[in-house]
Order: structure tokens, then sequence, then C-alpha cells
């Protein structure tokens, strides 16, 4: 069971949030190419390590925020606001 | 090779069961081969066999950084059945079921096939109305299903409680479908591709891709170097970390996928019970055990093991539509990493590295594609271009649009 510090509420059980996927990812233009498009729309980091993630506290405030998890070990390095930079956690 | 037959035990029995041989030969690396095959599990070993078989390649090598059929394939429930909705995935699971049927005599390897059909349930009016449709579909793509009451449920499956939360309205079934052993299914084609003269080279793991003008030239590996003309990616839940050596993304996310058997028990379960909306499937094996399964944790994951959650939820359905199955104790829980793509269909094909191949985004289905995955896998590295069956599962159609949404189909919702 994975224990997430919500910045709002505190630290809550797995099951009161939903998983949002990854993080930073940022919208093409409105001319972009089909393969810009395509690649915005379904391809991933899928990162095997730290994984910048969007979590949303669904049983509780309700908001959203991003996770720095590990995917191997799925330890939390960081919980950090929407629109706020990627941590520098890198290994 | 030794072949196996009722004869050959009676004289081993005779002779102290000492002239066994290993089942497969254990090689060094060679430093170059025609083709070199990422990844021991069911579709690599499958995909080697039918190299050597349908094309005459045997110069042909398996690399696995564990031990063959040690990932997913060695994790899942077992499960074959070709029940889909669209043309494109019946076309391709029921060769792959077809293959399957006749496979225990073409590897000479009992991979112990029961067909003994698989039961999807429908808890409401709306979900049978869709089950209708499904199955109209299904028979319109020549496979066989067919709708069932909920009274002919329970006198297929008495132990079941129609009356749980959702009561069941009905369901339908396809009686081709059933469970094999899969430990049987890698080691068979292990055994039949090595007498072919492939290399198994298990505790071998690739650790870079040897990429010159977008054309791949071999592999770097924990063992050294090997050369190849080809090279084919067949990893499951690695198959962005593979990617990511070779220099591009994949559209899947890896996840972990959890099973759990029960102890054993007398036989009690001669269907394999399947139920999208309360999240669970169960089947009974050959040694007593139920064997369990649900949907994959929500959460990216390289863990290879189960979170709690999703266990609590997969154990509380079954109690619910298997009241009498609240007595026995579960005896081991595991889970597998695997690939799943945005419409549950696999990516099978061409990469945009020359010569190099992928066959993933297997997601939570891919034991029962391994004979069909292979086949066509094999084929496709053989042509250099798509096999007819899998010309619609390749990278391109997320560019296109042309996606495969078998999410409706897929029975346990990936």
């Amino acid at each position: 069971m994975l224990q997430i510090n919500c910045p709002f509420c505190g630290c809550r059980d797995e099951v009161e949030f939903s998983f949002g996927g990854e993080s930073h990812i940022v919208r093409p233009s409105i001319g972009c190419s089909d393969a810009e498009w395509s690649d915005y729309l379904f391809y991933e980091e899928n990162l095997k390590g730290i994984h910048c993630e969007r979590w949303s506290h669904s049983f509780g405030c309700g908001r959203w925020f991003n996770v720095a998890r590990d995917t191997v070990t799925h330890e939390i390095h960081a919980v950090y606001k929407i629109g706020d930079p990627k941590p520098a956690l890198e290994k | 090779m030794q072949r196996y037959s009722a004869l050959s035990l009676l004289r081993h029995a005779l002779t102290g069961q000492k002239g066994w041989k290993p089942a497969w030969r254990s090689p060094e690396p060679k430093s170059s081969y025609d083709v070199v095959i990422i990844g021991a599990g069911g579709h690599g070993l499958a995909t080697a066999y039918y190299l050597a078989k349908n094309h005459g390649i045997r110069n042909v090598a398996v690399l696995e950084k564990g031990w063959l059929g040690g990932g997913n394939t060695g994790r899942n429930t077992q499960v074959t059945r070709s029940n889909y909705f669209w043309p494109q995935s019946a076309a391709f699971f029921d060769r792959s079921l077809q293959l399957y049927e006749t496979l225990s005599r073409d590897l000479n390897y009992n991979i112990m096939l029961s067909q003994r059909g698989i039961l999807t349930l429908a808890h409401s009016h709306h979900e049978l109305e869709g089950i209708r449709r499904w199955v109209n579909a299904i028979q319109i793509n020549g496979v066989d299903s067919e709708v069932m009451t909920a009274q002919e449920i329970k006198k297929l499956v008495p132990l079941i409680n129609l009356n749980c939360r959702f009561p069941i309205q009905g369901g339908f079934i396809q009686r081709r479908g059933g469970i094999s052993r899969h430990d049987a299914v890698a080691w068979g084609y292990a055994r039949a591709a090595s007498d072919f003269g492939v290399d198994i080279i298990q505790q071998c793991e690739v650790t870079g891709f040897d990429i010159k003008a977008g054309r791949v030239n071999g592999v770097q590996t924990t063992r050294g170097p090997i050369k190849a003309d080809k090279v084919s990616i067949a990893v499951a839940g690695h198959t962005s970390v593979l990617a990511k050596m070779a220099g591009f993304r994949m559209p899947v996310t890896s996840m972990a996928l959890q099973a759990m058997v029960s102890e054993p028990i007398k036989p009690c379960l001669d269907t394999v019970v399947l139920s999208s909306i309360i999240h669970v499937y169960v089947s009974q094996s050959d040694r007593g055990e139920l064997v369990i399964g649900g949907g994959a944790d929500v959460y990216n994951s390289y863990a290879e093991r189960g979170g709690i959650p999703l266990l609590e939820e997969c154990v509380a359905s079954l109690m619910e539509l298997f009241p009498a199955f609240s007595c026995l104790r579960l005896m081991r829980q595991w889970a597998g990493t695997v690939d799943v793509t945005p419409d549950t269909t696999p990516i099978m094909g061409k990469t945009p590295v020359d010569n190099l191949f992928v066959s993933g985004g297997w997601g939570t289905g891919g034991y029962k594609a391994i004979p069909a995955g292979g086949e066509t896998m094999a084929w496709t590295i053989v042509h250099d271009r798509p096999h007819p069956l899998i010309e619609d599962f390749g990278l391109e159609r997320f560019e296109a649009g042309a996606l495969i949404d078998e999410g409706a189909a897929s029975g346990v919702a990936h």
C-alpha cells in the first residue's frame, strides 16, 4: 500500500487517490504534424526508475498534484504542485 | 532430440530414470548470429522455433537476462481464448488457438491444453445486451461463442452465486477456450528450437545496441558484444527500456499484473469463469489450486510485485461469486510487469531502426498469443515486412489513428 502525502490534506493511503499518468507532457501547437500529435497522445517515457506522475486525491480534496516515485521500489521521492518544475532527483 | 513417448517413459522407468538428457543445450554465445532475439519467454522462443522450422534460419540466439520462461510466461494464469471483437484480432488470436490445439503433438511436449471453456459473466441487463452484440461479432469472425442464461450458467458452474452483489443476468462461453500449462509451452518451444540449432543463452542481459546509420548491427550484453543481421525484442514489460537503448519510445505503460493461487482442493470448477464488472477470473489447475487474477495495479511499476488494494478487491470479488471458496487459504501471490498499449492491442513488426523488430504491448494477454506471435514475427523478420495477420498491429497505427480498440473485448479490462 502506497502512502501518499497529499500537499493539501497530508499523508493518506493509496486507495484515496487516482493515478493520472506521466507528468510534464507538453501539448504541441495546433499546427503540429501527425507524428508530433501521436507522440503527444500515446507515447510515454515509461521510465524504469524515478517517474514523475500525476495523482488526484479523489476521495479527499479532489485536487491534482505531482509525485516523483521510483517505479521499481515504489518509493516516493517528492510530492510537488501542478505547474512546479521537475525536482532534481536524478540518481 | 530425445523423443518423449509412453514407451520412452516405460524404458526409462525400467532403467532407473538415469537416461534422461537435458531438454535443451546451454551453449556459450557465439560472436555473431543471423538473428538475435531478446527475451527467452514464450514469444521469443516461439519466434526462434518458427524461424528455424518454417524458414530454415537456424543461426539464431535467444538472449535471456534471467532464466528461461521466468518472466510473464511463468507468471500468467494460462488462459487461452480467441473471443475478440475486431476481425484483425479474431483472425490473429484464433490462429493462435488453432496452433495451441496441435502444439503438444508438433513440439512432442505435452502442454496439457484443456479446452474447458471460458465463461464471461454479465451482471446487468445492459452488459448482457453488450455481450449479445459481442457474441454476434465473434460469430461473424468465424469463432465459436454462445450466449448463456443465468440458469444454464448455474448448471455448468454449480458453486456459483447468481445472487451476488450485481446479480448475474447471463453470460457467454467460448468452449474452445481454456487453459494449458505455461511452463510447458516455454520448455516445449525451447527444446524444439534448441534441437534445430538455436542457441538459448540464459543469464545474458542486453545492455545496448550497436546502431549505425539507423541500422542495427548487433547488441552489447553482459557476456560481451554479439553481432546480428537482425534483432527482435520480445521482453514484455521491459519493451520501453530496450526501446530507449535503441533511441526511440513506445506507446506503452508498464504495470504490475498480479495473480494468486489457493491451496489445492479436489476438482470443483471445470470452466474458466471471468467477470469484467466485478473484476476477477478464476480457474482450477490440474494440481487442484484455484488460479485467480484480476486487473492490473493502477500505476506504472517494474517491481514485479502486486499491491494490497488490488489483491483485496480480487479476493472480495471471488468471495461474492463463489462464497464456498471463502474457507480456502491463499497459497501464493505474485506479479509480472506487463506493457499495456492505449488500445490493448499488441505492437508487432518493424521499429524506427532498420532490422530491429519488436513484439510487445501484450499487456495482460500475451500468453494466449504465443504460437501465432512467434509464427508471424518469424515471417516478419524474414520478409522485412509485417505478416498479413499482423499488418494492422504496427506502430504506424498510432499516427494513422487506426487503433484496434479491444478494451471492450479483452475480457478483463486492462
